[in-house]
Protein backbone atom coordinates (compact mmCIF):
# COMPACT_ATOMS: atom_id res chain seq x y z
CA UNK A 1 0.00 0.00 0.00
CA UNK A 2 1.45 3.09 -0.93
CA UNK A 3 -1.28 5.68 0.71
CA UNK A 4 -3.67 4.63 3.18
CA UNK A 5 -6.19 6.80 4.29
CA UNK A 6 -7.75 5.53 7.62
CA UNK A 7 -10.98 7.24 9.46
CA UNK A 8 -10.71 11.03 7.98
CA UNK A 9 -12.08 13.50 9.75
CA UNK A 10 -11.42 16.73 8.12
CA UNK A 11 -13.64 20.38 8.56
CA UNK A 12 -12.54 23.68 7.64
CA UNK A 13 -14.35 26.80 8.81
CA UNK A 14 -16.87 24.42 11.06
CA UNK A 15 -17.69 22.83 7.69
CA UNK A 16 -16.95 19.14 7.61
CA UNK A 17 -15.48 17.89 4.58
CA UNK A 18 -14.49 14.48 5.41
CA UNK A 19 -16.65 12.64 8.18
CA UNK A 20 -14.68 8.93 8.60
CA UNK A 21 -13.12 8.68 4.83
CA UNK A 22 -11.16 5.30 4.27
CA UNK A 23 -9.36 4.71 0.92
CA UNK A 24 -6.28 2.89 -0.18
CA UNK A 25 -3.78 3.38 -2.92
CA UNK A 26 -2.08 0.25 -4.30
CA UNK A 27 1.50 0.39 -5.66
CA UNK A 28 1.98 0.38 -9.63
CA UNK A 29 -1.82 1.03 -10.01
CA UNK A 30 -3.54 4.40 -11.48
CA UNK A 31 -6.35 4.66 -8.71
CA UNK A 32 -9.15 7.32 -9.38
CA UNK A 33 -10.83 9.62 -7.00
CA UNK A 34 -13.84 10.59 -8.06
CA UNK A 35 -16.60 12.97 -6.84
CA UNK A 36 -19.01 16.10 -7.57
CA UNK A 37 -17.32 19.29 -6.85
CA UNK A 38 -16.81 20.70 -3.38
CA UNK A 39 -16.36 16.87 -1.74
CA UNK A 40 -12.88 18.11 -1.25
CA UNK A 41 -10.96 15.78 -3.65
CA UNK A 42 -8.26 18.36 -4.06
CA UNK A 43 -8.28 18.20 0.30
CA UNK A 44 -7.58 14.75 -0.18
CA UNK A 45 -4.27 15.44 -2.30
CA UNK A 46 -3.40 18.15 0.46
CA UNK A 47 -4.03 15.79 3.08
CA UNK A 48 -1.40 13.17 0.92
CA UNK A 49 1.38 15.71 0.49
CA UNK A 50 0.94 16.43 4.28
CA UNK A 51 -0.48 20.45 3.99
CA UNK A 52 -2.93 19.85 5.60
CA UNK A 53 -3.45 17.76 8.89
CA UNK A 54 -6.53 15.63 9.55
CA UNK A 55 -8.50 16.72 12.84
CA UNK A 56 -8.95 13.13 13.46
CA UNK A 57 -7.91 9.95 11.71
CA UNK A 58 -5.02 8.75 9.90
CA UNK A 59 -2.94 9.70 6.64
CA UNK A 60 -0.09 7.41 6.08
CA UNK A 61 2.37 7.21 3.01
CA UNK A 62 4.95 4.86 2.25
CA UNK A 63 3.81 3.05 5.81
CA UNK A 64 4.86 6.44 7.85
CA UNK A 65 1.74 8.42 10.13
CA UNK A 66 2.09 11.74 8.38
CA UNK A 67 0.83 12.93 11.66
CA UNK A 68 4.26 11.74 13.46
CA UNK A 69 6.60 13.34 10.78
CA UNK A 70 8.62 16.57 11.23
CA UNK A 71 9.20 19.12 8.73
CA UNK A 72 12.12 17.92 7.35
CA UNK A 73 11.11 14.29 7.04
CA UNK A 74 7.93 15.36 5.11
CA UNK A 75 10.03 17.25 3.05
CA UNK A 76 12.07 14.19 2.30
CA UNK A 77 8.72 12.50 1.39
CA UNK A 78 7.66 14.97 -0.65
CA UNK A 79 10.72 13.99 -2.82
CA UNK A 80 9.42 10.91 -3.56
CA UNK A 81 6.14 12.38 -4.56
CA UNK A 82 5.22 14.53 -7.75
CA UNK A 83 2.11 16.25 -8.51
CA UNK A 84 0.60 18.21 -11.33
CA UNK A 85 -1.18 20.72 -10.44
CA UNK A 86 -4.71 21.37 -12.05
CA UNK A 87 -3.38 24.64 -14.00
CA UNK A 88 -0.06 23.12 -14.09
CA UNK A 89 1.70 25.83 -11.46
CA UNK A 90 4.89 26.74 -13.38
CA UNK A 91 6.73 29.51 -11.88
CA UNK A 92 6.22 32.06 -15.04
CA UNK A 93 9.68 34.08 -14.20
CA UNK A 94 11.71 31.25 -16.00
CA UNK A 95 11.30 29.11 -19.57
CA UNK A 96 10.14 25.68 -19.55
CA UNK A 97 13.27 24.25 -19.71
CA UNK A 98 14.43 25.79 -16.28
CA UNK A 99 10.61 25.22 -14.87
CA UNK A 100 11.73 21.35 -15.50
CA UNK A 101 15.16 21.92 -14.08
CA UNK A 102 13.91 23.60 -11.38
CA UNK A 103 13.48 20.31 -8.63
CA UNK A 104 17.04 18.85 -10.28
CA UNK A 105 19.25 22.06 -9.31
CA UNK A 106 17.28 22.43 -5.97
CA UNK A 107 17.57 18.93 -4.75
CA UNK A 108 20.94 17.93 -6.69
CA UNK A 109 24.49 19.17 -8.02
CA UNK A 110 24.17 17.57 -10.86
CA UNK A 111 26.96 19.00 -13.55
CA UNK A 112 25.14 21.11 -16.29
CA UNK A 113 24.98 18.71 -19.61
CA UNK A 114 23.90 15.96 -16.93
CA UNK A 115 20.75 18.01 -15.66
CA UNK A 116 20.44 19.07 -20.12
CA UNK A 117 20.27 15.59 -20.53
CA UNK A 118 17.53 15.03 -18.11
CA UNK A 119 15.47 17.98 -18.63
CA UNK A 120 15.48 16.94 -22.52
CA UNK A 121 14.57 13.46 -22.00
CA UNK A 122 11.27 14.50 -20.18
CA UNK A 123 10.31 16.70 -22.39
CA UNK A 124 10.44 14.37 -25.30
CA UNK A 125 8.50 12.33 -23.30
CA UNK A 126 5.82 14.69 -22.64
CA UNK A 127 6.48 15.70 -26.70
CA UNK A 128 7.40 19.28 -25.78
CA UNK A 129 11.50 19.22 -26.00
CA UNK A 130 10.49 21.92 -29.13
CA UNK A 131 9.03 24.34 -26.82
CA UNK A 132 11.67 24.42 -23.98
CA UNK A 133 12.62 27.47 -24.47
CA UNK A 134 9.39 29.50 -24.41
CA UNK A 135 8.00 31.44 -21.59
CA UNK A 136 4.84 29.35 -19.55
CA UNK A 137 2.65 32.50 -20.86
CA UNK A 138 3.47 31.62 -24.05
CA UNK A 139 1.75 27.82 -23.91
CA UNK A 140 -1.76 26.90 -24.30
CA UNK A 141 -3.39 25.35 -21.06
CA UNK A 142 -2.33 21.86 -22.36
CA UNK A 143 1.00 22.67 -23.12
CA UNK A 144 1.21 23.94 -19.77
CA UNK A 145 -0.06 20.41 -18.12
CA UNK A 146 2.34 18.67 -20.16
CA UNK A 147 5.35 20.86 -19.05
CA UNK A 148 4.08 20.80 -15.55
CA UNK A 149 4.34 17.11 -15.81
CA UNK A 150 7.49 17.07 -17.03
CA UNK A 151 8.86 19.02 -14.01
CA UNK A 152 6.60 16.15 -11.90
CA UNK A 153 8.10 13.15 -12.55
CA UNK A 154 12.31 14.62 -13.15
CA UNK A 155 12.74 13.57 -9.80
CA UNK A 156 11.66 10.15 -10.58
CA UNK A 157 8.72 9.75 -8.04
CA UNK A 158 7.77 6.65 -7.17
CA UNK A 159 3.83 8.27 -6.67
CA UNK A 160 1.92 10.91 -8.72
CA UNK A 161 -0.97 12.82 -7.89
CA UNK A 162 -2.84 14.69 -10.55
CA UNK A 163 -5.21 17.53 -9.62
CA UNK A 164 -7.97 17.82 -12.01
CA UNK A 165 -5.97 16.69 -15.26
CA UNK A 166 -8.70 17.14 -17.94
CA UNK A 167 -10.68 20.37 -17.12
CA UNK A 168 -10.78 22.60 -19.75
CA UNK A 169 -8.72 20.52 -22.98
CA UNK A 170 -9.18 20.44 -26.21
CA UNK A 171 -10.14 17.36 -27.09
CA UNK A 172 -6.38 16.45 -28.38
CA UNK A 173 -4.98 17.91 -25.07
CA UNK A 174 -6.99 15.36 -22.82
CA UNK A 175 -6.54 12.79 -25.22
CA UNK A 176 -2.61 13.10 -24.99
CA UNK A 177 -2.72 13.89 -21.36
CA UNK A 178 -4.75 10.56 -20.98
CA UNK A 179 -2.17 8.67 -23.05
CA UNK A 180 0.52 10.22 -20.51
CA UNK A 181 -0.90 9.20 -17.58
CA UNK A 182 -1.25 5.99 -18.69
CA UNK A 183 2.13 5.73 -20.12
CA UNK A 184 3.68 6.82 -16.49
CA UNK A 185 2.23 4.57 -14.81
CA UNK A 186 3.04 1.70 -17.35
CA UNK A 187 6.82 2.59 -18.43
CA UNK A 188 8.45 4.10 -14.89
CA UNK A 189 5.83 1.66 -12.27
CA UNK A 190 4.66 5.06 -11.21
CA UNK A 191 1.78 5.10 -8.78
CA UNK A 192 -0.77 7.27 -9.80
CA UNK A 193 -3.62 9.11 -8.09
CA UNK A 194 -5.79 10.95 -9.98
CA UNK A 195 -8.49 13.39 -8.91
CA UNK A 196 -11.30 14.27 -10.86
CA UNK A 197 -14.85 14.30 -12.04
CA UNK A 198 -14.50 13.17 -15.78
CA UNK A 199 -16.20 9.67 -15.25
CA UNK A 200 -15.60 8.67 -18.96
CA UNK A 201 -11.95 10.08 -18.98
CA UNK A 202 -11.38 7.71 -15.92
CA UNK A 203 -13.11 4.56 -16.81
CA UNK A 204 -10.69 4.35 -19.62
CA UNK A 205 -7.29 4.76 -17.39
CA UNK A 206 -7.94 3.52 -13.48
CA UNK A 207 -7.57 0.69 -12.03
CA UNK A 208 -9.36 1.13 -8.76
CA UNK A 209 -11.72 4.16 -8.28
CA UNK A 210 -13.42 5.97 -5.55
CA UNK A 211 -16.25 8.06 -4.85
CA UNK A 212 -16.49 10.35 -2.34
CA UNK A 213 -19.38 12.10 -1.63
CA UNK A 214 -20.72 13.11 1.73
CA UNK A 215 -17.53 12.95 3.45
CA UNK A 216 -16.82 9.43 2.99
CA UNK A 217 -15.97 6.90 0.05
CA UNK A 218 -19.59 6.73 -0.83
CA UNK A 219 -18.73 3.62 -3.90
CA UNK A 220 -15.40 1.64 -4.47
CA UNK A 221 -14.20 -0.70 -7.18
CA UNK A 222 -13.22 -1.07 -10.73
CA UNK A 223 -15.15 1.83 -13.19
CA UNK A 224 -16.94 -0.80 -14.10
CA UNK A 225 -17.82 -1.76 -10.99
CA UNK A 226 -18.96 1.32 -10.10
CA UNK A 227 -20.78 1.73 -13.26
CA UNK A 228 -23.01 -1.43 -12.33
CA UNK A 229 -23.80 -0.35 -8.58
CA UNK A 230 -27.32 -0.27 -8.02
CA UNK A 231 -27.02 2.68 -5.32
CA UNK A 232 -28.69 5.45 -6.73
CA UNK A 233 -26.13 8.45 -5.55
CA UNK A 234 -23.49 6.50 -7.86
CA UNK A 235 -25.81 6.09 -10.42
CA UNK A 236 -26.48 9.41 -10.88
CA UNK A 237 -23.08 10.36 -11.04
CA UNK A 238 -21.31 7.87 -13.40
CA UNK A 239 -24.75 8.78 -15.68
CA UNK A 240 -24.60 12.26 -15.46
CA UNK A 241 -28.47 12.90 -14.14
CA UNK A 242 -29.09 16.44 -13.09
CA UNK A 243 -31.67 15.08 -11.02
CA UNK A 244 -31.59 12.45 -8.24
CA UNK A 245 -29.86 11.87 -4.51
CA UNK A 246 -27.97 15.08 -5.29
CA UNK A 247 -30.64 17.50 -6.19
CA UNK A 248 -30.74 19.84 -8.99
CA UNK A 249 -31.81 22.52 -6.79
CA UNK A 250 -29.80 24.09 -4.59
CA UNK A 251 -32.28 24.42 -0.88
CA UNK A 252 -34.65 27.33 -1.56
CA UNK A 253 -38.06 28.17 0.05
CA UNK A 254 -41.25 27.20 -1.95
CA UNK A 255 -41.05 28.42 -5.10
CA UNK A 256 -44.70 29.59 -5.90
CA UNK A 257 -44.66 31.49 -2.52
CA UNK A 258 -41.67 33.43 -3.17
CA UNK A 259 -42.91 34.41 -6.74
CA UNK A 260 -46.33 35.39 -4.97
CA UNK A 261 -44.33 37.36 -2.28
CA UNK A 262 -41.85 39.07 -5.25
CA UNK A 263 -45.46 40.22 -7.03
CA UNK A 264 -47.16 41.80 -3.95
CA UNK A 265 -44.10 43.64 -3.63
CA UNK B 1 -14.67 39.23 8.16
CA UNK B 2 -15.47 43.10 8.99
CA UNK B 3 -14.99 43.94 12.88
CA UNK B 4 -15.76 46.86 13.83
CA UNK B 5 -15.42 46.58 17.30
CA UNK B 6 -12.68 48.89 18.32
CA UNK B 7 -11.14 45.35 20.68
CA UNK B 8 -11.56 43.98 16.86
CA UNK B 9 -9.13 46.32 16.21
CA UNK B 10 -7.14 46.20 18.49
CA UNK B 11 -6.35 42.38 18.25
CA UNK B 12 -6.56 41.97 14.96
CA UNK B 13 -3.39 44.97 14.91
CA UNK B 14 -2.35 42.64 17.54
CA UNK B 15 -2.17 39.40 15.55
CA UNK B 16 -0.94 41.64 12.32
CA UNK B 17 2.19 42.01 14.18
CA UNK B 18 2.47 39.27 15.79
CA UNK B 19 2.43 37.26 11.97
CA UNK B 20 4.50 39.88 11.17
CA UNK B 21 7.37 39.31 13.77
CA UNK B 22 7.64 35.58 13.47
CA UNK B 23 7.62 36.19 9.65
CA UNK B 24 10.71 38.10 10.30
CA UNK B 25 12.26 35.80 12.29
CA UNK B 26 11.43 32.76 9.48
CA UNK B 27 12.58 35.35 6.95
CA UNK B 28 16.08 35.77 8.95
CA UNK B 29 16.69 32.14 9.61
CA UNK B 30 16.59 31.70 5.33
CA UNK B 31 18.82 34.90 5.11
CA UNK B 32 22.28 32.49 4.59
CA UNK B 33 20.45 30.00 2.07
CA UNK B 34 19.16 33.10 0.55
CA UNK B 35 22.54 34.10 0.58
CA UNK B 36 23.89 31.27 -0.95
CA UNK B 37 21.82 32.00 -3.82
CA UNK B 38 23.61 35.04 -5.07
CA UNK B 39 21.66 34.62 -8.71
CA UNK B 40 18.72 34.78 -7.12
CA UNK B 41 19.51 37.89 -4.61
CA UNK B 42 20.98 39.69 -7.77
CA UNK B 43 18.35 39.37 -9.40
CA UNK B 44 15.77 40.98 -6.87
CA UNK B 45 18.50 43.94 -6.32
CA UNK B 46 17.97 44.47 -10.12
CA UNK B 47 14.23 44.22 -9.68
CA UNK B 48 13.94 46.25 -6.40
CA UNK B 49 16.78 48.24 -7.20
CA UNK B 50 17.58 48.91 -10.35
CA UNK B 51 13.88 49.08 -11.79
CA UNK B 52 13.26 51.92 -9.19
CA UNK B 53 16.10 54.15 -10.53
CA UNK B 54 14.77 56.33 -12.69
CA UNK B 55 11.65 57.26 -10.34
CA UNK B 56 14.13 57.71 -7.34
CA UNK B 57 16.61 60.08 -9.56
CA UNK B 58 13.96 61.93 -11.00
CA UNK B 59 12.20 62.29 -7.37
CA UNK B 60 15.80 64.00 -5.92
CA UNK B 61 16.48 65.80 -8.34
CA UNK B 62 13.22 67.75 -8.21
CA UNK B 63 13.06 67.37 -4.02
CA UNK B 64 16.66 68.71 -4.65
CA UNK B 65 15.55 71.74 -6.92
CA UNK B 66 12.59 72.60 -4.89
CA UNK B 67 14.90 72.67 -1.72
CA UNK B 68 17.29 74.89 -3.68
CA UNK B 69 14.66 77.30 -4.53
CA UNK B 70 12.92 77.12 -0.97
CA UNK B 71 16.09 77.33 1.13
CA UNK B 72 17.59 80.37 -0.65
CA UNK B 73 13.74 82.27 -0.30
CA UNK B 74 14.71 81.62 3.38
CA UNK B 75 18.41 81.80 4.08
CA UNK B 76 18.47 85.14 1.81
CA UNK B 77 15.92 86.83 4.47
CA UNK B 78 18.68 86.56 6.84
CA UNK B 79 21.28 87.47 4.89
CA UNK B 80 23.09 84.08 5.02
CA UNK B 81 22.41 82.49 1.11
CA UNK B 82 26.23 80.85 1.65
CA UNK B 83 24.52 78.49 4.29
CA UNK B 84 22.60 77.05 1.29
CA UNK B 85 24.50 74.17 0.69
CA UNK B 86 24.90 73.11 4.58
CA UNK B 87 20.52 73.45 4.49
CA UNK B 88 20.58 71.41 1.64
CA UNK B 89 22.62 68.71 2.26
CA UNK B 90 21.83 68.46 6.08
CA UNK B 91 17.87 67.87 5.21
CA UNK B 92 18.73 65.50 2.22
CA UNK B 93 21.06 63.60 3.85
CA UNK B 94 19.40 62.92 7.24
CA UNK B 95 15.53 63.06 6.59
CA UNK B 96 14.20 64.00 2.89
CA UNK B 97 16.81 61.35 0.97
CA UNK B 98 15.85 58.73 3.71
CA UNK B 99 11.88 59.03 4.23
CA UNK B 100 11.32 59.96 0.23
CA UNK B 101 13.08 56.91 -1.00
CA UNK B 102 11.46 54.69 1.24
CA UNK B 103 8.15 56.11 0.08
CA UNK B 104 8.17 56.03 -3.47
CA UNK B 105 9.98 52.21 -2.71
CA UNK B 106 6.80 51.23 -0.72
CA UNK B 107 5.03 52.91 -3.96
CA UNK B 108 7.03 51.30 -6.52
CA UNK B 109 8.74 48.19 -5.29
CA UNK B 110 6.91 47.03 -2.43
CA UNK B 111 3.28 47.58 -4.39
CA UNK B 112 5.47 44.75 -6.82
CA UNK B 113 6.73 42.20 -4.47
CA UNK B 114 3.37 42.25 -2.79
CA UNK B 115 1.39 41.54 -6.20
CA UNK B 116 3.98 39.14 -7.36
CA UNK B 117 3.81 37.10 -4.36
CA UNK B 118 0.41 37.12 -3.73
CA UNK B 119 0.18 35.86 -7.56
CA UNK B 120 2.36 33.16 -7.14
CA UNK B 121 -0.16 32.18 -4.04
CA UNK B 122 -3.11 32.35 -6.06
CA UNK B 123 -1.74 30.28 -9.00
CA UNK B 124 -0.56 27.67 -6.91
CA UNK B 125 2.96 28.67 -7.96
CA UNK B 126 3.88 28.61 -3.92
CA UNK B 127 2.33 25.19 -2.93
CA UNK B 128 3.77 23.84 -6.28
CA UNK B 129 7.28 24.23 -4.56
CA UNK B 130 6.14 23.07 -1.35
CA UNK B 131 5.08 19.65 -2.98
CA UNK B 132 8.34 19.51 -4.70
CA UNK B 133 10.29 19.76 -1.53
CA UNK B 134 11.65 23.58 -2.08
CA UNK B 135 10.64 25.68 0.73
CA UNK B 136 8.96 28.70 -1.19
CA UNK B 137 10.32 30.93 1.79
CA UNK B 138 14.02 30.58 1.21
CA UNK B 139 13.24 30.62 -2.25
CA UNK B 140 11.12 33.47 -2.67
CA UNK B 141 10.83 35.26 0.14
CA UNK B 142 14.13 35.39 1.41
CA UNK B 143 15.76 36.53 -1.62
CA UNK B 144 13.06 39.40 -2.34
CA UNK B 145 12.95 40.53 1.12
CA UNK B 146 17.34 40.84 1.51
CA UNK B 147 17.02 42.13 -2.09
CA UNK B 148 15.02 45.40 -0.67
CA UNK B 149 16.92 45.53 1.99
CA UNK B 150 19.67 45.99 0.25
CA UNK B 151 18.79 48.14 -1.84
CA UNK B 152 16.63 50.87 0.08
CA UNK B 153 20.51 52.43 1.13
CA UNK B 154 21.88 52.37 -1.84
CA UNK B 155 19.06 53.89 -3.47
CA UNK B 156 18.92 56.38 -0.44
CA UNK B 157 22.49 57.38 -1.60
CA UNK B 158 21.42 58.20 -5.03
CA UNK B 159 18.49 60.35 -4.13
CA UNK B 160 20.78 62.18 -2.12
CA UNK B 161 23.17 62.85 -4.27
CA UNK B 162 21.31 63.73 -6.83
CA UNK B 163 18.89 66.01 -4.49
CA UNK B 164 22.48 68.17 -3.79
CA UNK B 165 23.33 67.81 -7.39
CA UNK B 166 19.61 69.57 -7.97
CA UNK B 167 19.84 72.01 -5.65
CA UNK B 168 23.18 72.78 -6.75
CA UNK B 169 21.63 73.20 -9.90
CA UNK B 170 19.04 75.95 -8.55
CA UNK B 171 21.13 78.13 -6.12
CA UNK B 172 24.57 77.93 -7.97
CA UNK B 173 23.17 78.41 -11.42
CA UNK B 174 20.06 80.28 -11.18
CA UNK B 175 20.06 82.12 -7.87
CA UNK B 176 23.62 83.36 -8.05
CA UNK B 177 25.03 81.69 -4.69
CA UNK B 178 29.28 81.45 -5.12
CA UNK B 179 29.89 77.97 -6.12
CA UNK B 180 32.95 77.58 -3.70
CA UNK B 181 31.20 78.93 -0.89
CA UNK B 182 28.10 76.36 -1.24
CA UNK B 183 30.45 73.29 -1.86
CA UNK B 184 33.28 73.74 0.68
CA UNK B 185 29.96 75.18 3.78
CA UNK B 186 28.68 71.78 2.65
CA UNK B 187 32.00 69.71 3.13
CA UNK B 188 33.09 71.78 6.51
CA UNK B 189 29.36 71.50 7.89
CA UNK B 190 28.56 67.52 7.23
CA UNK B 191 29.87 65.44 9.32
CA UNK B 192 30.17 61.45 9.41
CA UNK B 193 26.78 61.56 11.98
CA UNK B 194 24.96 63.17 9.64
CA UNK B 195 25.56 60.44 7.19
CA UNK B 196 25.21 57.76 9.52
CA UNK B 197 21.56 58.84 10.14
CA UNK B 198 20.52 58.59 6.73
CA UNK B 199 22.39 55.55 6.54
CA UNK B 200 20.69 53.89 9.33
CA UNK B 201 17.14 55.50 8.70
CA UNK B 202 17.66 53.96 4.99
CA UNK B 203 18.78 50.51 6.95
CA UNK B 204 15.55 50.32 9.18
CA UNK B 205 13.34 51.68 6.45
CA UNK B 206 14.57 48.81 4.09
CA UNK B 207 13.79 46.31 6.54
CA UNK B 208 10.18 47.64 6.78
CA UNK B 209 9.10 48.35 3.81
CA UNK B 210 10.39 44.48 2.11
CA UNK B 211 8.75 42.80 5.37
CA UNK B 212 5.48 44.50 5.08
CA UNK B 213 5.47 43.95 1.19
CA UNK B 214 7.02 40.47 1.39
CA UNK B 215 4.54 39.43 3.94
CA UNK B 216 1.45 41.05 3.00
CA UNK B 217 2.10 39.00 -0.38
CA UNK B 218 2.66 35.86 1.03
CA UNK B 219 0.02 35.71 2.88
CA UNK B 220 -2.67 37.44 0.81
CA UNK B 221 -5.81 35.75 0.24
CA UNK B 222 -5.29 33.62 -3.30
CA UNK B 223 -7.79 35.48 -5.30
CA UNK B 224 -8.04 38.54 -7.39
CA UNK B 225 -9.50 40.74 -4.77
CA UNK B 226 -6.89 39.06 -2.37
CA UNK B 227 -3.74 40.79 -4.37
CA UNK B 228 -5.42 43.86 -4.37
CA UNK B 229 -5.98 44.10 -1.20
CA UNK B 230 -2.25 42.99 -0.13
CA UNK B 231 -1.34 45.93 -2.39
CA UNK B 232 -3.34 48.23 -1.02
CA UNK B 233 -2.12 47.45 2.42
CA UNK B 234 1.37 47.43 1.71
CA UNK B 235 1.57 51.15 0.10
CA UNK B 236 -0.48 52.17 3.59
CA UNK B 237 1.10 50.12 6.11
CA UNK B 238 4.35 50.88 4.91
CA UNK B 239 3.72 54.94 4.45
CA UNK B 240 2.76 54.91 8.17
CA UNK B 241 5.32 52.48 9.71
CA UNK B 242 8.17 54.77 7.51
CA UNK B 243 6.78 58.27 9.26
CA UNK B 244 6.28 56.45 12.78
CA UNK B 245 9.84 55.09 12.39
CA UNK B 246 11.58 58.18 11.64
CA UNK B 247 10.13 60.32 13.89
CA UNK B 248 11.62 57.79 16.33
CA UNK B 249 14.99 57.15 14.59
CA UNK B 250 15.06 61.05 14.52
CA UNK B 251 14.63 61.58 17.90
CA UNK B 252 17.10 59.29 18.86
CA UNK B 253 19.57 60.46 16.87
CA UNK B 254 19.25 64.27 18.12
Amino acid sequence: MVVAVRDVHYAVGGRPIFAGLDLDVRRGRITAIMGPSGTGKTTLLKLITAQVRPQRGRVQVFDRDLATLHEREVYALRRRTGMLFQNGALLTDIDVFENVAFPVREHSDLPEPLVRLLVLTKLQAVGLRGAANLMPAELSGGMARRVALARAIVMDPEILLYDEPFVGLDPISLGVILRLIKQMNAALGITSVVVSHDVHELATIADDSYLISGGRVAAAGTPAQLRASDSAAVRQFMTGSADGPVPFHYPAPDYATQLLEAERR
Amino acid sequence: MINLRPSGYLLGGVRRLGSVTIFLVQLLSRSLSALARPRLLVMQIYNTGARSLIIIMLSGLFVGMVLGLQGYDLLRRFGSEEALGTAAALGLLRELAPVITALLFAGRAGTALASEIGLMRATDQLTAMEIMAVDPLSYVAAPRFLGGVLAMPLLTAIFSMIGLFGAQLVGVQLMGVDRGVFWSQTQSSVDLHDVNEGLVKSIVFGIACSLIAVHEGYHAEPTAEGVGLATTRTVVASSVIILLLDYVLTAAFL
